[in-house]
């Protein structure tokens, strides 16, 4: 079982190696203080863009990495992210019709 | 696509707990996944309603004047390092290492119960703050969201201990490192709901 | 799953049980069921084949039960100034019907069929969760029963199958009845979250070699797509349903409007929910019918890929009309074109396995045995309900349709001729391979016309009535209102009662014929139709482990080329009877076969999910209690290995070799 890696790419059937996890959390939370920053520092039009674009990173990385959905069986991908399309598409729609993106 | 899943049952050698399946793929994992899928759906309408319903705050507290940014953010921040604890006890596990797996484990545990710690006394001061569960829309969906990840962390919690003491007294059916990798799939898709409602409920103003 | 040798006794025709062997304990208290006779045979069952039967007969109970519901509003509605209901007794009487015949009927019936066939069909031993499986049935009845203990509680739910807010809330509906109502769907829905979980990861993971996913049969395939619906659509409910709760029990505002709530968000999410119910209540009878059509045709189905994909189709864009269903709510003329558009296209894919159907029947030897006449029975009457509901898809023209009769006209022809039709058929020509014995066939057709004649004059006239303005929900009508000439309300809810009558008769023949079918000691041949799938290739019924061997497949309808092959002009020849080909299977049975075992931990913690409910409308000590037994059980179940150890098994005692672990077959 490898212990050490020089990218985070490498992977084997179990997963990154323990370095590899560190790195992944270390990044998570550097963009975890870079959203927080937000509420002290003015992104001004950037604002809202930028959360939701760091957000989905975040999520994306949790999934992909520490669920390990990257290295995996593309059918658990096709299983979890219908569910999360279908559930973006018809709750945005319904939000839609609400008005609330105006 | 669904053509080329009978290519695969032959492409991965028997992962733990895949037993011969069409797929090659184990049943629990499947299951587990497609119920992950399922829930985004049930967290997305709860979601949903508070984006609606988050300006509609009667006579009761705004958003803004409750919630403490500072306080969430240590939080969030100690749910994501569970996250990571929760990926070493995989590690470990896969790894046969039992010491470690039950170490890591337990941290995992703590630091979810931190995080629900967190939210009690969250939800407490709120509602010293004239917050309430009936205040107002905002505050009921807020608490709908909140509490039904909440209930889903502490379902994770005991979820989490059980194994923990059927690790020890060597009570798993099936593949063990597959059982803690199963529970490790339900935490981290607590932590990423999480994700999402820090992002979208405390530090977007409404 | 691990699993073991359970120790049987063989004779070769059949596997006798044998004496009892000694549980282990879970828990050092309750003993784990290993082996059972009589009702614990069937309350601790984990087999799917018992369990769908289960889910049948309850199903069936319920429909008769929202029968009688529907006879209570003929009645009512038969003459002006009806006095056999009172609006409030009415208001129950059409929300519980619909509830009952929706969720405790259609759906639990499907999910019986699914249960037996599935496994069968795609060569397998059951399903890949057993105690999942049974857990979902126990909570289907326990959620039915829930709902409908509100009748001696204060009053049924009043709100309609679809409890639109504020109405839903405690000040219009002050009873339990929408407490009850909300509370057991609840339940009946983890019912079917869990059942679809199961099914999928059966239907991916668990056919026989050779059995790629575009060799199963439609009946698969479409219940496929229909455990992809429900388990997306579900957790929308889900949201809807706590919502109310939440609202109706512990003061939240959701859908208060003086609270500034919009009750369009309990709309939303109704109908999000709501729409993929509708795919999920008809995709069944589509793939039981195109099982039947292509048997008694004596040809293949045509265009299989094309039914496949359609049915994925409807699945799919299924999703995106919803607000058809709001069209008179105040969305706008934006969102209202939108789903309008969306709802025109979804008539295409339903349109592409008309085609096929007709297509299949086309040139065919055909045979018009009572399944056949039911499965021709929903192709015509289906499009007829279908063609009503393109009607509605023009908003403009929804806009005087909606909430009157011509609503009820379409989907009771959609439900009742497509979904309805499509179960009587899937009975007449399933029954002899669940039970051993067909189903009288005069009594069939008897059974057929009476229900077909019935459904026609009940809901025919109600195209007409709801043109003329008669509104869905209204307990009475009055002579002033009636209208005069050809189209008054009278003679044609008169008709409509009548029908309704003639329904009843046809039911009853169904049931009857279910009765001196069960008293007749007419055994039925293997294969009664020369049918075409994998389910056939089995004992009648089939043996507790299903397949002797797991049979390889080649084909598509790989029975029927098990029997037929070309000869050297290109016809079909019969190479094998239907017993040579089982036969075949009995004679490399597998030496040792494992089936999981029987648990008590389904049926107790689904009896949690009840006794939280009723904590939760009367006292929170009781849900307190409730929430304690499902969590005893959960970790009931999580201690309990799928099947029972060895040690589980009593050793055989000197001399005794009942209990010795044999060969099958």
């Amino acid at each position: 079982m490898n212990t050490t890696s020089t990218t985070d790419s490498h992977a084997t059937e179990h997963g990154l190696s323990t370095a590899g996890y560190v790195r992944i959390a270390l990044i998570l939370a550097a963009i975890t203080g870079l959203e927080v920053s937000t509420y002290y520092v003015d992104f001004g039009r950037l604002f809202l863009p930028a959360l939701l674009i760091m957000m989905a990173i975040k999520f994306v990385m949790v999934v992909s990495y520490f669920m390990h959905l990257k290295f995996d069986n593309k059918v658990f991908s096709w299983l979890f992210y219908t569910g999360l399309v279908l559930a973006v598409g018809v709750y945005c729609a319904a939000l839609a019709t609400f008005k609330f993106f105006g | 696509m669904w053509f080329t899943l009978d290519n695969l049952a032959t492409a991965h050698e028997t992962h733990e707990g895949a037993a011969h399946s069409s797929t090659g793929l184990s049943n629990v994992k499947l299951g587990m996944w497609l119920f992950l899928g399922t829930e985004c759906l049930l967290f997305g309408g709860l979601i949903s309603t508070y984006m609606l319903y988050r300006g509609r705050v009667g006579t009761g507290p705004r958003p803004s004047q409750v919630f403490d940014i500072p306080f969430t953010s240590v939080s969030s921040f100690v749910l994501l390092m569970s996250s990571l604890t929760m990926v070493l006890a995989v590690s470990a596990a896969h790894k046969r290492d039992d010491r470690s797996t039950n170490l890591w484990l337990v941290i995992t545990a703590l630091l979810g119960a931190t995080f629900v710690g967190g939210q009690v006394y969250e939800f407490t001061a709120f509602y010293n703050e004239g917050m309430g569960f009936s205040t107002s829309l905002f505050s009921s969906s807020f608490f709908v969201l909140t509490g039904f990840h909440g209930v889903h962390v502490t379902v994770g919690i005991i979820m989490l201990l059980a194994l923990r003491g059927m690790l020890k007294n060597n009570k798993v059916p099936g593949s063990r490192a597959e059982t803690v990798e199963m529970i490790g799939l339900y935490w981290h898709f607590v932590d990423i709901v999480w994700i999402i409602i820090f992002t979208l409920i405390y530090l977007i103003p409404a | 799953m691990a699993i073991i040798e359970r120790p049987v006794s063989v004779e070769t025709q059949s596997i006798a049980v044998v004496a009892p062997a000694t549980p282990s304990s879970a828990m050092g208290a309750l003993k784990r069921p290993v082996v059972t006779k009589g009702w614990r045979e069937w309350v601790f069952t984990v087999d799917h084949k018992k369990l769908g039967i289960m889910y049948m007969v309850t199903a069936m109970f319920f429909f008769l039960v929202g029968g009688l519901e529907a006879v209570l509003i003929r009645l009512q509605l038969a003459l002006p100034n009806g006095k056999i209901l009172n609006a409030d007794l009415y208001n129950q009487m059409f929300t519980m019907h619909a509830t009952t015949m929706v969720f405790l009927f259609v759906m639990p019936m499907a999910a019986g069929f699914a249960n037996y066939f599935i496994p069968l069909q795609i060569g397998a031993r059951d399903v890949a969760f057993p105690r999942i499986n049974a857990f979902g049935f126990w909570a289907l009845l326990f959620g039915g029963l829930f709902i409908n203990l509100s009748w001696f509680l204060g009053g049924a739910a009043d709100g309609g199958w679809f409890m639109y807010a504020p109405n839903s809330g405690p000040i219009f509906s002050p009873s339990h009845g929408v407490d009850f109502w909300a509370l057991g769907l609840q339940i009946a829905g983890i019912a079917s979250l869990t059942g679809a979980i199961n099914l999928i990861v059966t239907v991916l993971n668990m056919r026989a070699p050779g059995m790629k996913l575009m060799r199963m049969p439609i009946f698969t395939w479409m219940i496929l797509v229909v455990q992809f619906l429900l388990a997306f659509a579900v957790p929308v409910i889900t949201v809807a349903l706590f919502l109310l709760s939440f609202q109706r029990n512990f003061g939240a505002t959701f859908f208060d409007v003086s609270a500034g709530a919009d009750p369009l968000l309990w709309q939303h999410l109704f109908w999000i929910f709501g729409h993929p119910e509708v795919y999920i209540l008809i995709l069944p009878s589509f793939g039981i019918i195109s099982e039947v059509l292509p048997v008694f045709s004596r040809k293949p189905l045509f265009g299989y890929p094309f039914v496949v994909f359609s049915g994925a189709a409807i699945g799919f864009v299924g999703w995106g009309v919803w607000a058809h269903h709001m069209f008179a709510s105040g969305l706008g003329p934006v969102s209202v074109a939108v789903f309008s558009i969306s709802t025109m296209a979804i008539a295409v894919p339903t349109g592409v396995k008309i085609v096929n159907w007709t297509l299949t029947l086309w040139g065919g030897k055909l045979w018009f045995t009572t399944a056949m006449k039911f499965a021709i029975g929903l192709i015509v009457l289906f499009t007829v309900g279908g063609l009503s509901g393109v009607t509605h898809s023009v908003a403009p023209s929804d806009t005087q349709q909606t909430d009157t009769y011509y609503i009820v006209a379409h989907f009771h022809y959609v439900l009742f001729g497509g979904a309805v039709l499509g179960l009587f058929s899937g009975f007449y020509y399933w029954w002899p391979k669940m039970f051993g014995k067909m189903l009288n066939e005069k009594l069939g057709t008897w059974n057929f016309w009476f229900m077909v004649i019935g459904m026609n004059l009940t809901f025919g006239p109600m195209h007409i009535l709801g043109l003329q303005g008669q509104p869905r929900r209204m307990y009475q009508w009055t002579e002033n209102r009636a209208g005069e000439g050809f189209f008054n309300f009278g003679f044609w809810n008169l008709v409509a009662t009548i029908g309704s009558l003639v329904l009843v008769v046809g039911v009853f023949l169904f049931l009857v014929n279910i009765f001196i079918t069960a008293r007749s000691g007419k055994v039925a041949p293997l294969d009664p139709w020369g049918a075409r799938s994998l389910e056939w290739m089995t004992s009648n019924p089939p043996k507790e482990h299903n397949f002797d061997s797991i049979p390889t497949v080649h084909h598509l309808d790989e029975f029927f080329h098990r029997k037929y092959a070309e000869d050297s002009n290109g016809q079909m020849q019969q190479i094998a009877t239907a017993e040579e080909v089982l036969k075949q299977l009995e004679d490399n049975a597998d030496a040792h076969i494992h089936m999981p075992s029987p648990s008590y931990w389904p049926i107790v913690i689904a009896f949690g999910l009840p006794v939280t409910a009723l904590g939760v409308i009367y006292s929170i000590p009781v849900a307190i209690f409730g929430g304690l037994i499902i969590l005893m059980g959960a970790f009931g179940w999580a201690l309990e290995p799928s099947t029972a150890p060895d040690t589980d098994f009593d050793p055989p005692s000197a001399g005794d070799t009942s209990k010795d672990v044999v060969h099958v077959g």
